[in-house]
């Protein structure tokens, strides 16, 4: 294939939307100092929930559907950390310190499930993720004041148990991203979320050099090769679901403390959409993702956010033309990045059998 | 005796023969927290009509090996789009009801074979894809429902707005046009919907004796396996398509029938999930991933449906809180997740 071809292929998700929000934005009509802003935000809030995507695609495992796990963990712990009032920083931290086994012991039930169901794992996650909401459901709506005690009638509804569609967490609203006060002009840089996002990149970076991290890719590559060479296939792939639940569980909490409310019964069923959607935008694809495939991601994919309820109202006079639009550019994008990946998938099989049958040919011959 | 329980419970699947038991358990209870046991069965009766082809739908696809149709959602939309343009045109009763459908026939030939298109460009990774394709295609629809230039003023936003309604009625143009066929009145409150009924039967009268026709037959050997299907001269892909419309077709019909007896046609967002319940019906009733028959349809809908109907009303009355729609999210994800997790066993 033409190399020019290939890259256009390779990178047709990018490209589409470099050209999608150059239009957009001058639609809009936004400043920007507005602009810059938002995407501050945004970067600060949503880049820890994507890094965590990126360990289970070195294993071979794909998009990881199932941090949605994590984020319900997390949102566990912040719904016992308001319950007994504590806040600040040590708030955050107690609510991660709770939410952590409860996280691991998700993503180690997710990566058994995932375990049985090999080369089905996104489809699986996926619904495992839905099937979960359920549970969550059960033990947050009617176990929670019920079976858990929660002392905090604040946060109960009203027939006494189950907690409220939403949830203020006014007491750890941006403690991490006040923690370390930065402007710039009028812009707030949220300092220490940044720092905690760049120590996650460096732990990713040196996790790749582990022997685990090495033990991955091998699996990732070729689950047989790996089992030949003495790694246990299953047991890595677990380990890499887990890691992802447990940093999700932690990214769901980044983000909702700079949101500041929480809807519990809400608040996580899209994460994996966005996360993934951005990641893919990104230019990563089910078998390879890296972190500037985060951060391009984060910006393209969330300035099309930003901007496309204005474009929508300026284009067409709805703004809700633009809020469904933006759903379905998250949708459009996993259709497209994973049909294209699946059919190049395909084809690279069907070569490959043909060089085969070529082969076998050629030895007939002789 | 052991080994032989084993099999059983190997062969029905142990989620199947909880669900069966608490269902049964269901049944029990009635009497004791004072629901009535012929409302209850009336009420499935009447979902079992409207869902029955909904499900029915997903059997071509399954049949040829492409999977559980998570893109249904397609399907659904040809027949939104039918049913609206039948209000547009102001057809009423019967007449209403089959050009909605007619309408429908042509969209969802039109979609189905797009769709036939990509599925046979991912073989093997049908249904994450199929289920972004239903998603995307929904909210791509939800912007068309805005834009759309529909005129009839009982569809569109009341005051002076453009763009359809979230919910439109049927009453007054083919509402209950089949369930009010022909209907029986059992006692005080059994209502038989005949025509309901009748519509699923001659429909899966139909697929069944599709599959004994000679390209039904060289579906299914497709379905077993495309290898095999190719040396014998069978053109896998094109077997696949027709598949895929076939599938596609039939939740169209299947959408207006449920909207005929519904009373609303339900847009924007509501048919993105519309595909879940429909597969979960389907295993429940026995089949998986790579098998299914028209008798997993008619059990699968009878007992998905039966635990819908009958745990609000039970439960709640025994909690005193409506935990349906927790349950269904469990019991019908749970399912699917099962299913998932079994097919390896199945193909090798």
């Amino acid at each position: 294939m033409n190399p020019g071809v290939r890259f256009l292929i390779n990178y047709a998700v990018p490209i589409i939307f470099i050209i999608l929000v150059a239009f957009a934005i001058p639609l809009s009509g936004l400043s920007g100092e507005y602009f810059i802003r938002e995407l501050t935000i945004r970067l600060s809030r949503n880049s820890f929930l994507i890094l965590a995507l990126l360990i289970p695609v070195m294993a071979g495992m794909g998009m990881n559907f199932g941090i949605v796990l994590g984020a319900m963990a997390g949102e566990i712990g912040l719904v016992f950390i308001t319950d007994w009032r504590i806040i600040g920083m040590p708030g955050m931290l107690l609510a991660m310190l709770i939410s952590t086994p409860i996280a691991v012991l998700l993503g180690y039930f997710a990566g058994i499930i995932l375990n049985r169901a090999k080369g089905r794992e996104m489809v699986t996650g996926f619904m495992l993720a839905f099937f979960m909401n359920g549970i969550y459901q059960l033990f947050v709506l009617y176990g929670m004041g019920n079976i858990i005690p929660i002392s905090n009638s604040s946060i109960l509804l009203p027939r006494g148990y189950g907690i409220r569609n939403s949830i203020s967490l006014l007491g750890i609203r941006q403690v991490l991203d006040k923690l370390i006060p930065l402007k710039i002009g009028d812009i707030l840089i949220p300092v220490a979320t940044f720092l905690v996002i760049a120590t996650l990149c460096v732990f990713i970076i040196w996790f790749r050099k582990t022997k685990l991290g090495q033990d991955m890719r091998t699996v990732g590559q070729d689950n047989e090769v790996a089992r030949v060479s003495g790694i246990n296939v299953e047991r890595t792939r677990v380990l890499s679901i887990v890691i992802s639940t447990v940093l999700a569980c932690y990214g769901q909490i980044l983000f909702l403390q700079n949101i500041g409310t929480m809807n519990t019964y809400q608040s996580h069923e899209q994460v994996g959409v966005f996360a993934i959607a951005a990641l893919l935008v990104g230019g990563a694809s089910v078998a390879k993702a890296n972190i500037p495939n985060v951060f391009i991601g984060v910006i393209l994919f969330h300035t099309m956010f930003v901007v496309s309820p204005r474009a929508g109202k300026a284009l067409m006079g709805q703004a809700q033309l633009g809020e469904y639009f933006r759903v379905f550019v998250s949708y459009g994008v996993i259709a497209f990045s994973l049909a294209l990946y699946a059919w190049r998938k395909r084809v690279e099989k069907e070569n490959e059998r043909k060089k085969i049958m070529n082969y076998r040919k050629s030895i007939l011959v002789k | 005796m052991k080994k032989k329980i084993q099999n059983i419970i190997e062969n029905f699947g142990l989620p199947r023969i909880i669900i069966f038991l608490f269902l049964v358990l269901l049944f029990i209870l009635t009497p004791f927290v004072g629901i009535r046991f012929d409302t209850s069965i009336n009420d499935v009766i009447v979902r079992f009509g409207m869902n029955g082809i909904l499900v029915l739908s997903l059997i071509p696809m399954v049949k040829t090996g492409c999977g559980l149709n998570f893109g249904l959602q397609l399907g659904i939309i040809a027949g939104i789009l039918g049913a609206v343009t039948s209000i547009e045109m102001n057809t009423t009763g019967f007449t209403g009801f089959f050009t909605a459908i007619g309408i429908a026939f042509f969209f969802a030939i039109v979609f189905g074979f797009l769709y036939g298109l990509l599925l046979n460009k991912v073989k093997g990774d049908e249904m994450v894809v199929a289920t972004y394709v239903g998603f995307s295609s929904v909210s791509f629809m939800s912007i068309m429902w805005l834009m759309l230039p529909f005129k009839s003023p009982n569809m569109i936003w009341a005051y002076g707005g453009s763009g359809l309604r979230t919910t439109i009625n049927t009453k007054g143009y083919w509402f209950h046009v089949l369930t009010d066929f022909l209907q029986i009145k059992i006692g005080h409150y059994i209502i038989f919907p005949t025509g309901t009924i009748l519509f699923f039967a001659l429909l899966t009268f139909l697929v069944w004796a599709f599959f004994r026709t000679k390209i039904g037959a060289a579906m299914i050997v497709v379905g077993s396996n495309a290898d095999y299907a190719n040396s014998c001269g069978v053109n896998v892909d094109k077997m696949r398509s027709i598949s895929v419309i076939l599938s596609t077709v039939i939740a169209a019909i299947g959408i207006i029938v449920y909207q005929e007896s519904f009373g609303f046609i339900q847009l924007y967002t509501a048919p993105l999930f519309m595909a879940f319940p429909a597969v979960a019906a389907l295993l429940l009733g026995g089949a998986t991933v790579g098998k299914a028959s028209i008798k997993n349809v008619i059990i699968g809908v009878f007992l998905f449906q039966s635990i819908l109907t009958m745990t609000p009303s039970v439960v709640s009355n025994i909690i005193k809180s409506d935990m349906s729609e927790t349950i269904r999210i469990i019991l019908s994800n749970g399912m699917i997740v099962y299913a998932l997790t079994r097919i390896t066993r199945v193909r090798t």
